[in-house]
């Protein structure tokens, strides 16, 4: 079935140059506008960067308390919740008698192992967790020379990140 | 014997004003011919970038000035790359003959009127040729043939494809043009680009300077279409097409091969322009208000006629550059305002509109001439 559709041009339409004139008038008003720092959208890249909303999914990073312990208590829901299987944990524990935490913090990460090439960013890890331990950044730039860069292991986790970066 | 006249008269020959004139020449056209390419790429890149909103290069030099040499620089660092399977002589020559033939045609452009200096008078255009502005059509016509040579040697489908388009839309426009042009010559009754020039430097009803635009308003529209399907400039840059054809009758060339080619395209739009300018804004005439200038500045420094006359050229070359420099930029400005023709409908415009506009055009002055005569 052909479906027509009517193009009511007025005759100053059909004669294309009108159009064109009308047309070089936007440009040139866009330019003059552009000129004087105006009409630019556009931020420049390295020195200014956009403000990302709080919610934004980045790089990964584990919580740390005022100790700079890791909030992570090694539970295993993120790694379970993961849909791209990129999270692998080994558990251990810290001693509750001689530890300040005592039983709190009895059982913490060995290691802790995020594969970000796998990773699609879905943040249900950051959902699944009890301790609001992993979280996802608002860093994008993840950017790296070798595979083995993004591999991201517990050090570089409990990183420092203020406001979510 | 001989050989010590031939000697010597080459040697009087070297000292002579003329062998000296002609060096400065050949020097100002080798510095505003290629020398503008930068100044264009530059500001069509700027250009683009205000038009869309966008900030442009800026990091290379000052204002991003810099940015044309180090494009040139990354060509140059690149593999010089032959596809196997191309024709390699046809290959090598393509780019040459691309960037030679506009050049070539510089030569017949004059770009200012005369300087007198110790009582010797030189025009200031290379070559002045009896045929004039013939020449210079005749070099730019050549234009065609390093697209089709590249896209047939290339031996690559793509590289065909946009070469037949190519040269079917330059040799389409170039009918329209031709018939555009003859009009031009009927009423300036002359070839020679500076009695053309002269011509339009009389005033119009009083107000206008009779430049060819004003006089002949229908065929600079149709001449201003048909150079810009000629170099291959949006809207009409059909040749090349990344949806379909990727880079045209140039995608198989790489490294300075390819810089040849886009070094020719600006030639060819800076040539284009300049005829465009000889022909229908006044060429080297002094722009409107110049004259006055000239006069006042006379006065200032005391000078006598031979130095106005000097000043008064000195004026035309910078009239000339101005008007030339507004035609490139009409370009920039054309190309980031209008959308891309489909090739069906380009060769309807150039066939069925352009044409009998053209012809339509040519009887009108014919006609207009025989009654009106050629004084207007
Ligand atoms: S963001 Fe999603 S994919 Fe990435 S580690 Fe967390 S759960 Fe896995
Ligand atoms: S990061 Fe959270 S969910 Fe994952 S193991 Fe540690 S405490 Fe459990």
């Amino acid at each position: 079935m052909t479906i027509v559709v009517a193009r009511h041009e007025k005759i100053s339409d059909r004669f294309y140059l009108v159009a064109l004139a009308q047309g070089l008038v936007v440009t040139m008003k866009q330019m003059l506008r552009s000129l004087f720092g105006k009409g630019i959208v556009t931020i420049e890249y390295p020195e200014k960067r956009r403000e990302y909303s709080q919610r934004f999914r980045g790089a990964h990073f584990i919580s740390v308390d005022s100790k700079k312990t890791e909030n992570c208590t090694a539970c295993y829901l993120c790694q379970t919740v993961c849909p791209a299987d990129c999270i692998t944990i080994v558990a251990g524990e810290r001693d509750a008698a001689t530890s300040e935490y005592g039983v709190k913090k009895e059982k913490r990460p060995l290691s802790f192992d995020i594969d970000a090439l796998r990773c699609c960013f879905c943040g249900f890890c950051e959902e699944a967790c009890p301790k609001d331990a992993i979280k996802l950044s608002r860093s994008y730039e993840m950017a790296t020379l070798t595979r083995e860069e993004a591999q991201y292991d517990l050090k570089f986790l409990v990183r420092e990140v203020k406001d979510r970066g | 014997m001989e050989s010590i006249d031939l000697f010597s008269s080459l040697w009087a020959y070297l000292q002579s004003y003329d062998f000296i004139a002609l060096l400065l020449k050949l020097i100002f056209i080798l510095i505003i011919g290629p020398g503008l390419v930068p100044i264009m790429v530059w500001l069509e890149r700027r250009g683009s970038a205000m038009i869309q909103g966008r900030m442009g290069p800026n990091r290379v030099g000052p204002l991003g000035l810099l940015q044309a040499l180090a494009d040139v620089l990354k060509f140059f660092a690149k593999e010089p790359f032959v596809p196997g399977t191309a024709n390699k002589f046809y290959y090598n020559l393509a780019p040459i003959i691309a960037a030679v033939a506009p050049l070539a045609a510089f030569a017949a452009i004059p770009f200012g009127g005369t300087v007198l200096f110790d009582g010797y008078e030189t025009n200031l255009q290379l070559s002045n040729l009896n045929i004039g502005i013939l020449a210079a059509l005749a070099f730019a016509g050549l234009e065609v043939y390093p697209i089709m040579l590249a896209g047939w040697a290339s031996n690559n489908k793509y590289a065909v494809l946009g070469a037949l388009r190519g040269a079917s839309q330059m040799i389409s426009y170039e009918i329209a043009m031709g018939l555009a042009l003859i009009a031009m010559f009927l009423i300036y009754g002359t070839v020679d680009m500076n009695q053309m020039v002269a011509w339009q430097g009389e005033s119009l009803f009083g107000i206008l300077p009779r430049w060819g635009l004003f006089v002949n308003p229908l065929a600079a529209m149709i001449f201003l279409i048909g150079i810009f399907a000629e170099t291959n400039r949006m809207p009409f840059d059909l040749p090349e097409g990344d949806a379909e054809l990727v880079a045209g009758y140039h995608v198989e060339y790489g490294s300075t091969k390819f810089a040849m080619f886009f070094f020719a395209e600006y030639v060819a739009m800076s040539m284009a322009a300049a005829l465009f300018v000889t022909l229908f804004l006044g060429g080297y005439g002094l722009l409107p208000g110049m004259e006055a200038l000239a006069q006042y500045l006379a006065q200032v420094f005391q000078l006598e006629a031979l130095g106005l006359h000097n000043l008064k050229t000195f004026l035309g070359v910078g009239s000339f550059l101005m008007k030339l420099c507004f035609m490139l930029f009409f370009y920039i400005w054309v190309r980031w305002t209008v959308p891309r023709f489909r090739f069906d409908q380009l060769m309807n415009l150039g066939w069925r509109i352009l044409l009998p506009i053209g012809l339509v055009n040519l009887v009108f002055t014919a006609i207009a001439i025989y009654f009106i005569g050629s004084s207007l």
